[in-house]
């Protein structure tokens, strides 16, 4: 990889002082300073909307700063930054979703820009595999070429998207929640490459929600809350509490929420529920008002259990129980019908229709009821089921004709719960709900959960992060390879021995 | 004045204000170009031709927004029509009684959603794409009608049939109201109803809406048979208008229903796309093709003309996008 071997470690490899941007009369940004050195890694920490994602746009030349900033590249001021101009300069981002081609081989997706021009030529494909090849052979990854991009998996995606990065010489590396769909593993397989690229000169800059691995791979972090500089922190010493402080300015007590709840009556029992290939022999019960979590590495069978208990999929033995009766589930419409509601971890393809209003998502699965005997849809039926439930959970929106893509992640999550919650269920399934929530946002989510358990609504949890499921669950189930491997209680065990168990 | 425009604005939307701005240019200009523009004469012609495209294209309309398309209404027309053809001829031709016309019309109105039910039952449940699916579609229907027509016309039908293709009720054509009723139905059932309502949402997000608990499969068979049901309606239509059916008749109109579609504000890839803006849209090409040829000019070219015309909205509608988002910038 050409690399300016000579860079000096102390001349940052940007430098931003005083950068502010204005929308409509409101500072998305207001006198930011933001600095990165070369083989740095560096962490960009903030809630939604505090500027992450405007930040990055100016400094890639996507926006326009307000006059009066001061931006040099490499020790070189610059005026003014055009996409071009930050290309030139070697930064490159990664987006959340990647921007590569599916339809191409890993080959061509490396190297496409190469394969860019304005006049028709031919493309030497031998150069195109080298070229590819020396990258990924840098990057200590072991990809098949000639592999359609979209048969791998989104972990080897990443390390494509990054030696697309570095085929066009990028010094400043943006990664955008690089990790936000990779297990436990592929993560750590991840920062093991993001550290190769630091120790090589290359400075990364990291957006993640994760505190965790944030604190586990960064340098510095740069903390930004509502378009204004919190500070500048060093990594080391830093605990993920003190940085949830610094993002939201407000304190968080971590304390176990389990109750005991065996008293209860059993609301959803599963007996031996298996499913070829997914699952295996699974037993579980949830309680009225209580919260069971469900842990478990990506691949270990939770989804596929949520969907079984959903009706999306049919088991091939054993049996769901609701309040002592069986139930024999056709499709996720008998199973919203009994009572059972399911918030699918993929909110933009499953859980809400995107570019449709907030207020038409929320009264999507409840047409029938808000639909007079000739089928036609009451407006003022509608507006009132759309006004409680925006009130009951403090979502906040410009109108209710706006489109659901308009919100930020904590605000749709809190949609997808209205919606399921205006069907009136006995049962809520939850899978992954805080994924691309903020942290700030993801306590309010969780307080929704208690106050909903505490109303007496049966609630199964799912979640891949541990610390989730050992905070605000009454009980915890660990699933691996398709079974539940154990039972846990929070209030008897710690976190520690809890997180070893389900990642050991 | 302006609170006038904001309060239409908000009723009715930009798009509808838009297009009703630019049929009374097109009016306007037209009337300026020749006297016989503004006459009732014209009126009754471009009232006579206008309900064919436009049942035509209501059937294109409600597939697009469910995010597919339904390349087979002319044939399905041209099927339906034959049906009720071959029911009249059998019992006389033309003479055959009232009753005859009765059970062919249902008989037609049946064939047409049966083949709009078969479309969508395969769409919905094999999960093929609706492009493919209504093609095949197409070529078969073309293929059954051409095979039992023999490629010709089937024609002689009973005189009571006139007034449906071109009388009058109290001044007003028909075919009109005909088309005016059918266009109320399918307003209130895209925008009024439960089942509008699921066919906005698979258009935007199928898999999204089946999570919520939509039956999304019947809910686009059923969008497919009422799109065969107004292509049977527009097949009965143009027998009672040309007092003939021939399997192509028509076959021109596909792609101007698209174009009327589009032209109409119908996003191409599903989930937008009102009845209102459409039927104006319709008004304005009917104007557009009437005039031109008032003026004398060649019908091809008023065809070439329709094409112009939705690449310049297409233009225009990004200019005024541009424009807003500067005015808004510049505001704030």
């Amino acid at each position: 990889m050409p690399l300016d071997k000579t860079a000096q470690r102390d001349v940052p490899a940007i430098s931003l002082r005083h950068v502010s941007k204005l929308f409509g009369g409101v500072h998305a940004l207001d006198d930011v300073s933001f600095e990165v050195l070369p083989g740095e890694v560096h962490c960009l920490a903030g809630e939604n909307g505090c500027g992450k994602s405007t930040l990055i746009k100016i400094i890639t030349g996507v926006y326009t700063p307000e006059a009066g900033v001061e931006m040099a590249f490499a020790g070189q001021s610059v005026t003014s930054v055009t996409p071009n101009v930050a290309r030139q300069n070697g930064i490159a981002v990664i987006w959340q979703d990647l921007a590569l081609f599916p339809e191409m081989s890993v080959a061509e997706n490396i190297a496409f820009e190469t394969l860019l021009g304005n006049l028709p030529r031919l493309v030497s494909y031998r150069r195109l595999r080298a070229r590819s090849a020396a990258i990924l052979e840098m990057l200590g990854e072991d990809i098949d070429l000639d592999a359609r991009l979209n048969t791998l998996p989104i972990a080897q995606r990443q390390i494509v998207a990054i030696a697309r990065a570095l085929i066009s010489d990028a010094k400043l590396i943006f990664m955008d929640e690089p990790t936000a769909s990779l297990t436990q593993s592929e993560t750590d397989s991840l920062l093991g490459v993001v550290r190769k690229l630091a120790a090589r000169g290359v400075a990364v800059v990291f957006v993640s929600h994760r505190l965790a691995e944030v604190l586990d791979i960064a340098d510095r972090v740069t903390v930004l809350r509502d378009g204004k500089l919190v500070g500048i922190f060093e990594a080391e010493g830093m605990t993920q509490s003190r940085l949830t402080e610094l993002m939201t300015g407000k304190t968080f007590g971590a304390e176990v929420a389990a109750r005991d709840m065996t008293g209860a009556p059993a609301v959803l029992e599963v007996e031996g529920l298996s499913r070829h290939g997914e699952f295996e022999d699974v037993s579980l019960t949830v309680r009225e008002g209580e919260v069971v979590g469900l842990t478990g590495l990506i691949g270990a069978g939770r989804s596929e259990l949520g969907h079984a208990l959903f009706g999306m999929t049919r088991p091939d033995a054993g049996t769901i129980r609701l309040s002592g009766r069986e139930l024999h589930l056709r499709s996720n419409r008998d199973a919203v019908a009994e009572g059972i509601a399911y918030v699918s971890e993929d909110r933009l393809a499953l859980g809400l229709v995107q570019p449709q209003a907030i207020a038409d998502n929320i009264v999507l699965p409840i047409l029938p009821r808000i639909s007079r005997r000739t089928g036609l849809i009451s407006p003022t039926e509608k507006a009132g089921r759309v006004e409680h439930w925006l009130r009951e959970l403090s979502i906040k929106i410009g109108q209710p004709s706006d489109p659901v893509s308009t919100l930020s992640g904590g605000n749709q999550q809190r949609v997808v719960l209205a919606k399921w919650l205006a069907t009136n269920p006995r049962v809520l399934i939850l899978d992954s709900p805080t994924v691309g929530v903020d942290v700030g946002a993801r306590a309010g989510i969780f307080r929704i959960i208690r106050d909903l358990a505490e109303k007496g609504l049966a609630i199964l949890m799912i979640s891949d992060e541990v610390p989730e499921v050992y905070f605000n669950a009454d009980r915890v189930l660990h699933m691996a390879g398709g079974r539940i491997r154990g039972e846990y209680d929070p209030r008897k065990v710690t976190l520690k021995e809890l997180e070893a168990a389900v990642y050991g | 004045m302006s609170r006038l425009v904001k309060r239409l604005r908000a009723t009715y939307g930009d798009d509808v204000l838009g297009l009703v701005a630019f049929l009374l240019l097109v009016v306007i200009g037209f009337s300026l170009a020749t006297p016989r523009f503004l006459s009732a004469a014209n009126f009754d012609s471009m009232a006579f031709q206008l309900p064919v495209l436009g049942l035509l294209t209501l059937a294109m309309l409600a597939p697009i927004i469910s995010g597919g398309l339904n390349l087979a209404i002319i044939f399905t027309a041209n099927i339906s029509g034959l049906t009720l053809a071959a029911i009249l001829n059998y019992y006389g031709g033309v003479d055959a009684p009232f009753w005859a016309f009765v059970l062919g019309a249902g008989a037609a109105l049946l064939v047409g959603a049966f083949f709009g039910f078969l479309m969508g039952a395969v769409i919905a449940y094999v999960g093929a794409h609706p492009i493919l699916v209504s093609l095949a579609m197409m070529i078969f229907l073309r293929g059954l009608g051409e095979f039992l027509t023999r490629g010709g016309d089937i024609s002689g039908f009973p005189d009571y049939l006139k007034p449906i293709g071109h009388g009058f009720i109290l001044g007003v054509p028909v075919p009109l109201i005909i088309f005016a009723v059918v266009a109320f139905a399918m307003h209130v059932l895209l925008s009024h109803t439960r089942h509008g309502f699921s066919v906005y949402m698979i258009g935007s997000n199928i898999d999204a809406t089946r999570y919520s608990g939509v039956h999304t499969q019947r809910t686009l068979t059923l969008i497919y048979t009422i799109s065969g049901l107004l292509c049977a309606i527009a097949g009965i239509l143009m027998l009672t208008r040309f007092n003939s059916v021939r399997v192509g008749h028509g076959e021109a109109l596909l792609l101007v229903t698209v174009l009327a579609c589009f032209l109409g504000g119908v996003d191409p890839f599903g989930g937008f796309g009102r009845v209102v803006p459409v039927v104006l849209a319709l008004v304005i090409l009917q104007v557009l093709s009437s005039g031109l040829n008032l003026l004398g000019a060649n019908q091809h070219l008023s065809t070439a003309v329709w094409g112009l015309f939705l690449i310049a909205v297409m233009v225009l509608r990004f200019v005024v996008g541009r424009v807003r988002e500067r005015f808004e910038k510049r505001r704030n």
